[in-house]
C-alpha cells in the first residue's frame, strides 16, 4: 500500500479485522471485509458499519453564511432549521453537478457542508473561490470521523450506546434528514443505502472507542463491519446517485434524475440560468434503471451478463445511451443498470453492447428496491 | 491426481489427453463473490494464453485465460447458473471448463504445486 494514503483513525482496526484496504481518493480504506454479498445481506437484514471518514466536512459560518451558501446550492436551505439536514447538487456556471451533498443547519448562521472524498479539493477551491468578508470556511475533514450504522436493527444499536442514554427522550424521534448534537458528536439520521441509519460526525480521538462500543453492541444483532464495494451495491439497488457515475460535471442535475433537489423558484444559484434553460427547452437525456436479459442460445438460457459503467446502450445500430452504473445486484439477483438515455428512446426496444455482444434490456422502475429510510425499518420492500 | 497451474492463478488435471481447468483457492478467494462467468463454446479450438472468458465479481471483471492448446470438450454449465461454487468449492464443483490437449509439451510449460506457491508468496 502507497504510503502516502491517509488514513483514519480506523484504518489499523480494519487491517486487523480481515478488511482488505485499497485506495479510495487519496486514502486508504476497506473495500470488504468478509465478502461483499454478505455485507450486503447484513445491512438490509440486519445492520452493517461504515467507515466513511474519507468524507469532507466544511463549516460554513458568519453573518452572511446563509445567503452565501444558498447562491452556491441548487436546493433551498432558507428555510431548513437548525437541526434539520438538506440534500443538494453544487453546480458550476455551465449548470453541470460539481457534487453533491449533505447540508446541516448547524445554527442560524452555521453550517457543515458534506461532500464527496473524491471531490473535496475541487469543492473546497471552489468555496474559496467565492469567499467574501463576511463569510468562513473551516474545514474539519482531518479532524472529523465519520462512522455509519445501517440496517433495520440500527436504531437499537446506536439508542444502547454510552454517551446517548441522556438523550433517548429526544433521540428516538430523530426523524429522516435530522441530526442532534450530543457534546462534540453529530448523530445524524443520513445514509447511503436505503436502510433505516445513522452517521456520527465525531472528533478522531473518540473514534475507534465509538467502534468498538458499537462493533461490541452490534455483535448479538448480526451487524458486520461493511467495507465501500458493498456500500455501492446498497446505494445501487435503492437509486442513490454516486458522483462520477449518475453525477458528473458533463450533465445536469435534471439529466441525473435529481431534478427534486433543484429549486428553480429561487432568485439565483450558480448554474440557475442555464439548468432553467434546459427545463424550457427540454431535458435531453435522463438516468434510467434497466434489467439485462438472459442470453438464450439456441435451446440454452445463459444468465444476463452484467452492463458495467460506460457500456454503450443502442437503439439497432444507434448509440442512444451509456451505463453509469451496473452490477449484478444482491437483494434481487438481476443484472440491472442505470443509464443516461436519450428521451427519444426511451420507450423503445433496446440493447447494451456488453463486450462487442448486443444483449437485450428491459426497463426497470427507479429505485430497483424501495428505500426504507422512514417509518417500520423492516417494513416490506414492496414498491 | 496432481495438479498443475498457470500464472493466471488456474489448475489443470490431466486425465489422459483431457485437461479440466478452474481457478485456485488462492485466486477465489483474493477475487472475492463471484456472481458472473462467461466460458468458451464447446468444440472451439483454443490457444495457450487466449483469453477465452470473464469471471466477474461485484465489483471486477477479469479475463480468463486458457492455459493450453486444444479443443474445448466441456464446460461446466453448472456453475454458469451458480458462480458462487467458484468460491464454495474452486477444485471440485467449480471446475470452469475441459481442453482436450493440442499439444501436450506445453504441460512442461505450467507450474507445479511448489511452484504455484512460491508464486502466491506460500
Amino acid at each position: 500500500m502507497n504510503n502516502d494514503l491517509k488514513k483514519t483513525p480506523l484504518s489499523q482496526w480494519h487491517a486487523e479485522n480481515g478488511g482488505k484496504m485499497v485506495e479510495y481518493a487519496g486514502f486508504e480504506m476497506p473495500v470488504q471485509y468478509q465478502g461483499v454479498l454478505a455485507e450486503h445481506a447484513a445491512v438490509r437484514e440486519t445492520a452493517g458499519i461504515f467507515d466513511i471518514t474519507h468524507m469532507g466536512e466544511i463549516i460554513v459560518s458568519g453573518a452572511g453564511a446563509t445567503s452565501w451558501l444558498e447562491n452556491l446550492i441548487t436546493n433551498r436551505i432558507t428555510k431548513t432549521e437548525p437541526g434539520q439536514i438538506t440534500y443538494t447538487a453544487m453546480c458550476n456556471e455551465a449548470g453541470t453537478v460539481l457534487d453533491d451533498m449533505l447540508i446541516y443547519r448547524l445554527a442560524d448562521q452555521k453550517w457543515m457542508v458534506v461532500c464527496n472524498a473524491a471531490n473535496h479539493e475541487k469543492i473546497i477551491n471552489w468555496m474559496q473561490s467565492k469567499i467574501v468578508d463576511d463569510v468562513e470556511l473551516n474545514d474539519i475533514s482531518h479532524t472529523t470521523a465519520l462512522i455509519a450504522v445501517q440496517g433495520p436493527c440500527s436504531k437499537e444499536i446506536v439508542a444502547s450506546l454510552d454517551a446517548l442514554q441522556e438523550q433517548q427522550g429526544t433521540f428516538a424521534d430523530l426523524e429522516f434528514y435530522t441530526f442532534k448534537t450530543v457534546g462534540d458528536w453529530i448523530v445524524s439520521r443520513t445514509g447511503y443505502t436505503g436502510e433505516h441509519g445513522y452517521e456520527l460526525y465525531i472528533p478522531f480521538a473518540d473514534a475507534l472507542s465509538l467502534w468498538e462500543e458499537l462493533i461490541s453492541l452490534g455483535k448479538g444483532k448480526g451487524m458486520v463491519p461493511v467495507g465501500l464495494a458493498a456500500r455501492d451495491t446498497l446505494r445501487f439497488e435503492v437509486g442513490y446517485c454516486l458522483y462520477g457515475h449518475e453525477l458528473s460535471e458533463n450533465w445536469t442535475p435534471l439529466e441525473a434524475g435529481i431534478g427534486w433537489a433543484v429549486r428553480m423558484k429561487k432568485d439565483s444559484f450558480i448554474g440557475l440560468d442555464v439548468i432553467k434553460g434546459q427545463k424550457e427547452s427540454g431535458v435531453p437525456r435522463r438516468i434510467r434503471g434497466f434489467e439485462v436479459m438472459p442470453i438464450v442460445i439456441g435451446e440454452k438460457t445463459r444468465p444476463a451478463p452484467i452492463a458495467r459503467q460506460d457500456c454503450e446502450l443502442y437503439c439497432g445500430d444507434q448509440q442512444v445511451g451509456f451505463v453509469t452504473s451496473g452490477t449484478k445486484s444482491p437483494t434481487t439477483g438481476k443484472s440491472l443498470f442505470m443509464a443516461l438515455v436519450d428521451v427519444n428512446f426511451l420507450d423503445n426496444d433496446l440493447t447494451v453492447d456488453i463486450r462487442g455482444k448486443q444483449v437485450a434490456v428491459k426497463k426497470q422502475k427507479l429505485p430497483f428496491i424501495a428505500a426504507r429510510v422512514k417509518g417500520d425499518p423492516a417494513a416490506s420492500r414492496e414498491l | 491426481m496432481d495438479l498443475r497451474y498457470s500464472k493466471e492463478h488456474e489448475w489443470i488435471a490431466v486425465d489422459g489427453d483431457i485437461a479440466t481447468i478452474g481457478v485456485t483457492e488462492y485466486a477465489a478467494g483474493e477475487m472475492g463473490d463471484v456472481v458472473f462467468l462467461e466460458l468458451p463454446e464447446d468444440g472451439s479450438d483454443v490457444s495457450q494464453g487466449d483469453p477465452v472468458g470473464t469471471i466477474e465479481t461485484v465489483k471486477s471483471v477479469e479475463d480468463l485465460y486458457c492455459p493450453l492448446t486444444g479443443e474445448i470438450t466441456e464446460i461446466n454449465e453448472g456453475v454458469l447458473d451458480t458462480p458462487e461454487l467458484v468460491n464454495q468449492d474452486p477444485l471440485e464443483d467449480g471446475w470452469l471448463f475441459k481442453v482436450k490437449l493440442g499439444n501436450p509439451s506445453e504441460l512442461d510449460s505450467l507450474l507445479d504445486a511448489a511452484g504455484y506457491n512460491e508464486l502466491i508468496g506460500g
